[in-house]
C-alpha cells in the first residue's frame, strides 16, 4: 500500500512513517505544508493520504483544504485527516461529497497503533473512520432533543456508535464480543426503529446513519 | 391654552435665588482660597473647598433635574488615591486644579446668579406683578387719592384706567404662565452646558470603566487558566512520570505489572490531552483561528444541543480580538439559551453594517431575561463594551429571547 504524509512537527512525521512502514505501508512521500501536499497528492495518487488539519505557511486548516481540494481533482482519493481537535463542521465537509475514503481522527488515536492501522485500511478500502468523539457528540445533540435514539436499547446504541464510526459487521462482533449474526439482528433493529432503509454495504450505512443524525 | 404645569414651573424655579447666592460665597472663597496657595494655607483650603464647589455645583444639577426636567451627570472623574500629609493635600489641589470641570463649575457659577436668576424669577415676577394689576380695581382708591400711580404704561386715577391695568394684569399673568416653560427649559440648558460631562470625559470614565472591567475578566481568566492547568494537565503528567519510574523499577522482577501500568499511563496521557483540548478551545477556539467568525459561529450550532440557523453575511474578517468577543458574546448566548429559555429553534444572524459587527440571536423559548439579574447577559454587556459595543436585549415573558450585540470595527 502506498502512503503520502503530510505533518509538520518532524517528530510526529517521522514517529508516524516508522509506525505506517512497520504495517506494510509505502510512504512515498513525506511532505510538512499544505501547497506540496496538493501535489503530492495530485502526482502520486496514493492509496491513502494521511493529513494533519494545521500545516503551514498560514497554520490554519490547511491541510484540510488541500484534502479537499485534492479530492476534487482526484474523486475518492482516500484521506485520512488527523488533527488536535475534531469539529463537526469539519468532518461534514469531509463527508459532503459521499463517496466514501474519509478518515477524520483525534491525533491521539495513533497511540493505540493496532487501531490506527485498521483505520487507516478502512480508509483506503474506500471506508469511513471517524473518531468516537465526533459520534458521540452527534448523538448528545439528538439524545438533548429527546429524538428518536431514546428508543434504542443500550446494546443497540452501542452498535450504532460503531457502526457510524465505519466499522464492519465483523470488526463490531469482535469490540462487543457478540456474534456476528447478532450484530446483524442489532443493526436491522436499528434501522427499524430509525426508519432507514437497510443497507449491508459499510459505507453507505455510514452515510445514511450520518445523515439521520443530522 | 395648558396653564397647570405652568403654575407649578413658576413657583419651582424660587430655590435658584437661595442657591445663587450660596454659589456666590462658595466661588468667592474658592478663589481667595487659590489665591492663598502662595502662601501655603491654600493647600489646604482647596481641597475642602473644592467639595464645596462640587456640592453646589451638585445642587444646581439637582435643579436642573427638579425644575428643568434634565438629568446631569456628575462630570467628576474618580477620585485617585493621594499620598498622606501635606504632599497629599498638594496633589489634590493639583487634581482639583487641573481638572477642567472645576473651571465649568466655578464659570456656572458667575452665570447662574445673573441669568440663572433672571430666568428662575422672571416667571414669578410677571405673575406676582399681573396679580397686582388684576387687583387694582380694588385698591385703586388710596393710590389715586394720592395723586395717582403708574401700572406699566397706565396712570392709575381713578376705576376705569383700574379696569384698564386689570386687563393688563390678567395678559400678564397669563404671559407669565406661558413663559415659565420655556424658562424651565432654557435654564436646563444652560445648567446643562456647563454642568454636564464633556464628550471628551464621558469617553474618559467610559474608557476607564470599560479598561478596568477588560483587565479584571483577563486576570480572572489568567487565574482560571493557571488553576486548569494546575489541577488537570501538570498533574497528569507528574503521575505520568512516577507511574513510568514505577514501570523502570518493575521491569525486570514483574513484566506483567509493568504492562498494567503502561496501559494506565496511555490512558492519563490521553486524558491529559483531552483536557488540554477543552482548555484551549476556551482560550482560541480552533475553528475561529482557522476560518474565521462565521464558520466558528456554524461549528458552535452544530455542538449546540439545540435546534439553531446560521445566517452569516461577511464581507471579510475582523481584528481578531473583536472576533473572539463576538464569537465568546454568541457561545455565552447561546449557553444561556439552552440553560434557560427551552426554545425549539434559534435563529443566529451575522452581519456588517454601517462600519458595525452585528450579531443577533433570537430563540422562541421562555423569554423573561432580564439583563439587570442575569450574571451571564451582564458578562456579554461587558466583553462587548471593552470594544466600545454594546448588548439589547428584547425578551418578554413567554414570547422568546432576541439578543442584538454590536461591535464597531473594520474588516479586512
Amino acid at each position: 500500500m502506498r502512503a503520502v504524509l503530510a505533518e509538520d512537527l518532524f517528530l510526529l512525521r517521522d514517529g508516524l512513517v516508522r509506525l505506517l512502514e512497520s504495517y506494510d505501508i509505502e510512504v512515498v512521500t513525506a511532505v510538512d505544508n499544505g501547497p506540496a501536499l496538493l501535489r503530492a497528492l495530485v502526482e502520486e495518487k496514493p492509496d491513502v493520504a494521511v493529513v494533519d488539519v494545521r500545516l503551514p505557511p498560514s497554520f490554519t486548516d490547511e491541510g484540510l483544504r488541500a484534502a479537499l481540494e485534492a479530492r476534487r481533482q482526484v474523486p475518492g482519493l482516500p484521506v485520512l485527516v488527523l488533527s488536535q481537535y475534531v469539529e463537526q463542521l469539519y468532518a461534514r465537509e469531509l463527508l459532503a461529497d459521499g463517496s466514501g475514503g474519509i478518515g477524520y481522527l483525534l491525533k491521539d488515536r495513533v497511540f493505540d497503533p493496532d487501531e490506527f492501522i485498521d483505520a487507516v485500511r478502512r480508509v483506503a478500502g474506500g471506508g469511513t473512520a471517524l473518531d468516537p468523539e465526533v459520534v458521540s457528540r452527534l448523538f448528545a445533540k439528538d439524545v438533548h432533543r429527546e429524538g428518536p435514539l431514546s428508543r434504542l436499547t443500550p446494546r443497540e446504541k452501542e452498535v450504532l456508535s460503531l457502526m457510524a464510526e465505519g466499522r464492519s459487521n465483523a470488526a463490531i462482533a469482535e469490540r462487543l464480543v457478540i456474534t456476528e449474526r447478532a450484530v446483524i439482528k442489532h443493526t436491522s433493529n436499528v434501522f427499524a426503529k430509525l426508519d432507514l432503509p437497510p443497507s449491508e454495504a459499510d459505507n453507505r450505512r455510514v452515510l445514511a446513519v450520518l445523515a439521520y443524525l443530522r | 391654552m395648558k396653564l397647570n404645569p405652568g403654575v407649578r414651573a413658576v413657583a419651582g424655579g424660587l430655590p435658584v435665588v437661595g442657591l445663587a447666592l450660596a454659589e456666590v460665597v462658595v466661588f468667592s472663597l474658592f478663589l481667595t482660597g487659590v489665591s492663598l496657595i502662595g502662601i501655603g494655607i491654600g493647600v489646604l483650603l482647596v481641597p475642602v473647598l473644592a467639595a464645596a464647589v462640587r456640592a453646589t455645583a451638585d445642587a444646581s444639577r439637582g435643579m436642573a433635574r427638579k425644575w428643568g426636567g434634565v438629568e446631569i451627570a456628575s462630570p467628576y472623574p474618580p477620585e485617585p488615591a493621594f499620598s498622606p500629609g501635606l504632599k497629599g493635600r498638594w496633589e489634590h489641589t493639583q487634581w482639583i486644579l487641573s481638572d477642567p470641570a472645576t473651571w465649568r463649575d466655578l464659570t456656572w457659577m458667575l452665570i447662574n446668579p445673573l441669568a440663572g436668576v433672571t430666568l428662575a424669577l422672571l416667571p414669578v415676577t410677571l405673575v406676582v406683578g399681573g396679580l397686582g394689576g388684576v387687583l387694582m380695581p380694588l385698591i385703586y382708591e388710596p393710590i389715586s387719592d394720592n395723586g395717582g400711580n403708574w401700572y406699566l404704561w397706565v396712570e392709575i386715577t381713578d376705576l376705569s384706567s383700574a379696569w384698564y391695568a386689570s386687563a393688563l394684569g390678567v395678559l400678564t399673568v397669563v404671559g407669565g404662565l406661558l413663559v415659565a416653560p420655556a424658562a424651565q427649559r432654557w435654564y436646563a440648558g444652560l445648567a446643562g452646558t456647563f454642568l454636564a460631562p464633556t464628550r471628551t470625559a464621558e469617553r474618559m470614565r467610559h474608557l476607564t470603566e470599560t479598561r478596568t472591567d477588560a483587565v479584571n475578566t483577563s486576570a480572572a481568566e489568567l487565574r482560571r487558566i493557571e488553576r486548569d492547568l494546575h489541577d488537570g494537565a501538570q498533574a497528569r503528567l507528574v503521575a505520568l512520570g512516577m507511574n513510568l519510574s514505577v514501570a523502570e523499577r518493575l521491569l525486570a522482577k514483574d513484566p506483567e505489572a509493568v504492562r498494567n501500568i503502561l496501559a494506565d499511563t496511555r490512558k492519563a496521557s490521553a486524558a491529559a490531552l483531552t483536557e488540554l483540548r477543552d482548555l484551549v478551545r476556551g482560550i482560541h477556539p480552533p475553528v475561529l483561528a482557522d476560518r474565521g467568525l462565521a464558520d466558528a459561529v456554524r461549528a458552535l450550532a452544530l455542538d449546540s444541543p439545540l435546534d439553531v440557523t446560521v445566517n452569516a453575511d461577511l464581507p471579510g474578517r475582523a481584528e481578531a480580538p473583536v472576533e473572539s468577543a463576538m464569537y465568546f458574546a454568541v457561545a455565552e448566548s447561546l449557553t444561556n439559551a439552552a440553560k434557560h429559555a427551552s426554545p425549539t429553534h434559534v435563529t443566529i444572524d451575522l452581519w456588517y453594517e454601517d462600519g458595525v459587527l452585528r450579531g443577533q440571536i433570537a430563540d422562541d423559548g421562555n423569554g423573561g431575561a432580564d439583563p439587570s439579574r442575569g450574571t451571564g447577559l451582564r458578562g456579554i454587556e461587558r466583553r462587548l463594551a471593552a470594544f466600545d459595543g454594546v448588548l439589547a436585549v428584547h425578551s418578554k415573558a413567554g414570547a422568546g429571547t432576541t439578543l442584538t450585540m454590536e461591535l464597531p470595527c473594520e474588516l479586512s
